[in-house]
């Protein structure tokens, strides 16, 4: 059973559903190396979901349609940086209300597209290479979002360690006094940055609703953000390590289901609780062997320059 | 872990009494635009959603029902949050603590056990809920790894922990398989204030926890270690205070109250053991705990906000045949409003400072 | 379950009895209805279908009914408050449509005793508490002779959701159907855990399809796996709704739910005051379970498939026809005989042929 064929169509359901939370866990880890804790990833998510969905099916365009969503959001996470960077809100409280409106903008916004259907964000065959054996479908045969997260990834690993920008950016991070003191927009960097991880989390809800599983339908993320969210934590706010996270994540919930079609009779609840056991444990081993947690220090620290 | 909370030291008194009532005049306009511009009547809307809840008895005591998991599991994040240990996974102790003291519920069930059995799941559901919050504890002190993500992956590994007993060894028999437990004795159950409503017993139990959490924050050096620990971890580490020490008390405590209100929500309003036990209790105690500044008569105001714009939500559907969903964007609306006015209240003075200095 | 029903219907006749002498004063009232559901009206599934329902009983009485629903509403504390919420503003008969809302409806039930209850897919009843469900293994028996004709790798991909009865009775009875045409046909079951995330019932019909099977049926309740059977080019049941927009090339037909004349039913009863406490358990007969058309198939695969549809419509064909033996071997219905509705509705085990375990059991 095990053939070539197989494993190939395996990895590219993996490397699929990965790619959702690559793509939001990306733009939360630039917006917390900023300084930021945005737990409303769950809610830019979903409306970026139904805003992405509502304006390809209206307009025929996937492209639109995914440029809405990323509008859309950024828009939701101005919400949130305005109440957090500008208001110095709490964070956490902030974050968690955003979601609860995003949840409720994306149902009204999708309530008249349930039970509508679209045409998937198609795969992008790259002749010749997408023929290869196991890795072609998987390297090659995949839609824009998979190509658009790795692209994404070695933007964010690029930015963030060689360019000024995210030299800044990070500086705003580490110590946002200091930051301010050598008379850098502390607030303004944050709320880009912000507004990035809106972006993308934005992104990764259009890949659900156009690309994934090509229609609407409420709370259609089921969770997702959440676990975003804790994949920047596993990665101890290292972009390689977002993508060893994510792809740990995806492959085990994508292997448990293997396992179940093999009817073996292991519990499906044990089953199902792996992708989550398998990254604490795989934390637990990371950080055993002493690697740093790598922390922003000011995150979470709302700043007021007057202070 | 340098997840830092906000404190608002010296905050006037006046401002605090303000604070609401800003924010309740930012949420009647933002509410007043948004449900005018839903083709609602705001005057009808907000009666409804404010003003009917706490004009009648039934829901007065429906909203303490919902306030006091809320409020226990609040009370208990102030002490993970206050020594900036970021537990996220209270939704997963609150089950495992409703686990732990259905056992004895269910292990009790037909035989002639005495008034002992209730006191007893009460326990057990606190030590399962403390054990469950030390795991990520014992993660950090141990191996270094991020509480934030142990906390919050262990509670679907809670979940699904439930829907296995409740769907295969602890099924009612009698339940045509169907996945839950029986119902509990007259024993294994949090008995009612009154005769009408659902108002528990339970309240009474968060009550004491938070004047109780209120001196032990307050007044006592376990309260000061926890604090300095999380504010100046190298000035408690000099004081002496042993900072695994102050990990794993915060976790257990945390952890302890919301199993606490697991097991009370289970032998009390719900009766049984099902896949179903909480509508998300475990994450809304967080924005409770927030919106209460980590103080437990704080967090007991900031409970009972939240578990009136639950009710109120609900009813407006019923009266007003609104959307589940206007009535999310509507309490995420208020909260954000909650959240800028309690902001603004605050930072007024140190605005003014800025000016000066600008 | 028969001391149950016979329970039941003394239960019934006494409400009977007082419903008739509490009737309701004049026909130009608006006569409140509400409906409660356990996920949002956008799922496209199980809820969705149920408000279609709602929709149908505003189309059939117009201005003389009112109706209301309340979404999302979790299994568990929550529930009770809202049922109690409804049956004190005034609605005279109350729908609630998910399992886990048994006992909250119950108790409500016993403190509004002149309002009448109505609980989809459990078992306890009252006098103003009558329960309803759906043979829906009725058509999955059609979809298992389908599977058995189509299938050329002789494996059938199921996507479930958990395991209550319902599930096993319906996995049980696609498999008896499939056997009837094919005695060798095997099922690959993979249990979701969820009745409602798009994208992992999606993983599972990839993954089931990378394991060799070529149709895929569902008992969850979004489209998602019949869209992946589409793009993989497999077939595909659906569920819930009829989901031939998501897969044009893909369904062979849907399970469609259809409570509709059920709800218009019962909503005039409360009118004219006949309403009884019942346990109705209605299938593809009174139209509750409603396939959609047999597409992408051959005609002599479709002419079977109605053919069964018209013999189960009739009384001719009960999917639990004995023989019906366990895997283990022990004997449920012997030939002549069929499986009794109580050990139908309280299902937990797999008829022989399926090489897999009863999660939990």
């Amino acid at each position: 059973m095990l053939d070539t064929v197989m494993i190939g169509a395996v990895l590219a359901s993996v490397v699929a559903a990965a790619t959702t939370l690559l793509i939001a866990s990306l733009g939360e880890l630039v917006a917390e190396r900023a300084g930021t804790l945005n737990l409303g990833v769950e809610g830019m998510m979903i409306i970026g979901a139904a805003v992405g969905y509502a304006t390809a099916y209206s307009s025929g365009s996937l492209l639109l349609g995914t440029l809405a969503a990323v509008l859309a959001g950024m828009a939701l996470s101005l919400v949130f940086a305005t109440l957090t960077i500008w208001l110095a809100a709490n964070q956490v409280a902030s974050g968690l209300a955003t979601t609860i409106l995003g949840l409720g903008l994306a149902g009204l916004i999708g309530a008249s597209f349930v039970g509508t259907r679209l045409d998937a964000a198609p795969a992008l065959d790259i002749p010749g290479l997408s023929d290869l054996p196991i890795l072609g479908k998987v390297a090659f045969g995949q839609d824009a979002f998979v190509y658009a997260s790795v692209a994404l990834l070695a933007l964010v690993t690029w930015g963030l360690a060689r360019t000024r920008i995210g030299l800044i950016l990070r500086a705003v991070g580490e110590s946002h006094a200091a930051a301010h003191a050598l008379g850098h927009p502390v607030r303004k960097i944050r709320t880009l940055a912000v507004m990035f991880g809106g972006a993308c989390a934005g992104l990764a809800g259009a890949h659900l609703s156009l690309a994934y599983t090509p229609f609407w339908a409420s709370d259609m993320t089921a969770g997702r953000g959440w676990i975003a969210l804790a994949l920047v934590v596993f990665s101890a706010w290292k972009p390689l390590w977002l993508l060893a996270g994510a792809y740990l994540f995806g492959a085990v919930s994508i292997l448990q289901l293997h396992v179940q079609g093999f009817g073996l009779g292991i519990p499906s609840q044990l089953l199902s609780s792996l992708p989550y056991l398998a990254t604490v444990a795989a934390l637990v081993l990371i950080s055993a062997m002493k690697r740093g947690q790598g922390a922003p220090a000011s995150l979470g620290v709302p700043f007021v320059p007057d202070r | 872990m340098p997840l830092k909370l906000e404190r608002q030291e010296n905050v006037p008194l006046a401002g605090l009494i303000a604070a609401p009532f800003v924010a309740l005049a930012v949420t009647l306009v933002v509410g007043a635009v948004m449900f005018l511009a839903m083709g609602q009547d705001p005057v009808e809307a907000f009666r409804i959603y404010f003003i009917d809840p706490l004009g009648d008895a039934y829901t007065l005591q429906e909203l303490v029902v919902k306030a006091c998991p809320l409020l226990l599991i609040g009370v208990g994040l102030a002490f993970c949050y206050r020594a900036n240990r970021w537990n996220i996974g209270a939704e997963g102790q609150y089950v495992v603590g409703a686990v732990f003291g259905s056992w004895l519920a269910l292990a009790t069930h037909g035989t002639e056990a005495g008034p002992w059995v209730l006191p007893a799941m009460l326990v057990l559901g606190a030590l399962g809920g403390a054990a469950y919050g030390l795991i990520p504890a014992f993660l950090r002190v141990r191996f270094g790894a991020s509480e934030i993500l142990t906390s919050l992956m262990l509670v679907y590994v809670a979940q699904l922990g439930l829907d296995y007993l409740v769907r295969g060894p602890w099924r009612d028999p009698a339940g045509f398989n169907f996945p839950q437990s029986v119902t509990f004795d007259a024993v294994a159950t949090v008995p009612l204030l009154f005769e009408e409503g659902r108002m528990h017993a339970g309240i009474v139990i968060a009550l004491v926890v938070v004047v109780a959490a209120t001196f032990v924050l307050g007044r006592t050096l376990v309260g000061f270690s926890i604090e300095l620990g999380g504010s100046a971890p190298r000035a408690a580490a000099f004081a002496g205070f042993d900072e695994r020490r102050v990990t794993y008390g915060v976790f257990a405590v945390s952890g302890a109250l919301a199993g606490l209100a697991g097991i009370i929500e289970v032998a009390g309003p719900i009766g049984n053991l099902q896949p179903s036990i909480s509508p998300g209790y475990g994450f809304t105690a967080i924005i409770a705990a927030m919106l209460g500044r980590l103080h437990p008569v704080g967090i007991l105001v900031s409970s009972f906000i939240l578990a009136l714009t639950y009710i109120g939500g609900e009813a407006a559907q019923i009266s007003l045949r609104m959307p589940f969903d206007v009535t999310r964007v509507f309490q995420g609306t208020l909260l954000i409003a909650i959240l800028a006015a309690d902001v603004l209240v605050r930072y007024r003075i140190r605005r003014v400072e800025g000016v000066r200095h600008a | 379950m028969r001391k149950i029903l016979s329970l039941a219907l003394g239960l019934a006749a006494g409400a009977a009895l007082a419903g008739a002498g509490a009737l309701p004063a004049s026909a130009a009232e608006k006569l409140k209805a509400a409906w409660v559901y356990i996920g949002p009206v956008g799922d496209f599934g199980w809820s969705y279908q149920h408000d279609q329902g709602r929709k149908a009983v505003e189309a059939a009485f117009g201005d003389k009914v009112e109706t209301s629903y309340v979404e999302s509403v979790p299994e568990g504390p929550d529930a009770e408050r809202v049922i109690e919420q409804l049956a004190r503003a005034g609605n005279k008969i109350i729908f609630t449509t998910s399992f886990g809302y048994m006992e909250p409806t119950l108790k409500v039930a016993k403190r509004h005793p002149k309002v009448f209850f109505e609980h989809a897919t459990g078992y306890k009843r009252d006098k103003n508490m009558a329960t309803y469900n759906a043979k829906f293994h009725e058509g999955r028996y059609i979809l298992g002779q389908i599977a058995a004709k189509m299938s050329k790798t002789g494996t059938i991909g199921y996507i479930a959701s958990f395991p209550i009865p319902e599930v096993i009775s319906g996995i049980n009875a696609m498999m008896l159907g499939a056997q009837s045409v094919n005695p060798d046909m095997k099922v690959k079951i993979v249990w979701v855990n969820s009745w409602f995330d798009p994208a992992k019932e999606a993983d599972a019909a990839k993954a089931l399809i990378d394991q060799g099977v070529d149709i895929i049926a569902q008992h969850t309740d979004s489209p998602a796996a019949m869209q992946v059977a589409e793009a993989r080019g497999v077939k595909a049941f659906g569920q819930s709704s009829d989901m031939i927009k998501f897969g044009p090339n893909a369904q062979l037909t849907s399970i469609v739910d259809n409570w509709a004349p059920y709800y218009v039913e019962r909503v005039k009863e409360a009118m004219d005051g006949s309403w009884k406490s019942t346990d109705t358990w209605a299938g593809l007969k009174e139209g509750e379970v409603h396939m959609a058309d047999y597409t992408n198939m051959p005609d002599d695969v479709k002419k079977l498939a109605q053919e069964t549809e018209a013999k189960i419509k009739s009384g001719a064909l009960n999917p639990f026809q004995g023989p019906v033996v366990k895997q283990d071997g022990t004997v449920v219905a012997k030939a002549g005989e069929a499986v009794a509705d109580k050990d139908i509705l309280s299902m937990n085990w797999y008829v022989k042929g399926i090489d897999d375990k009863v999660p939990g059991q």
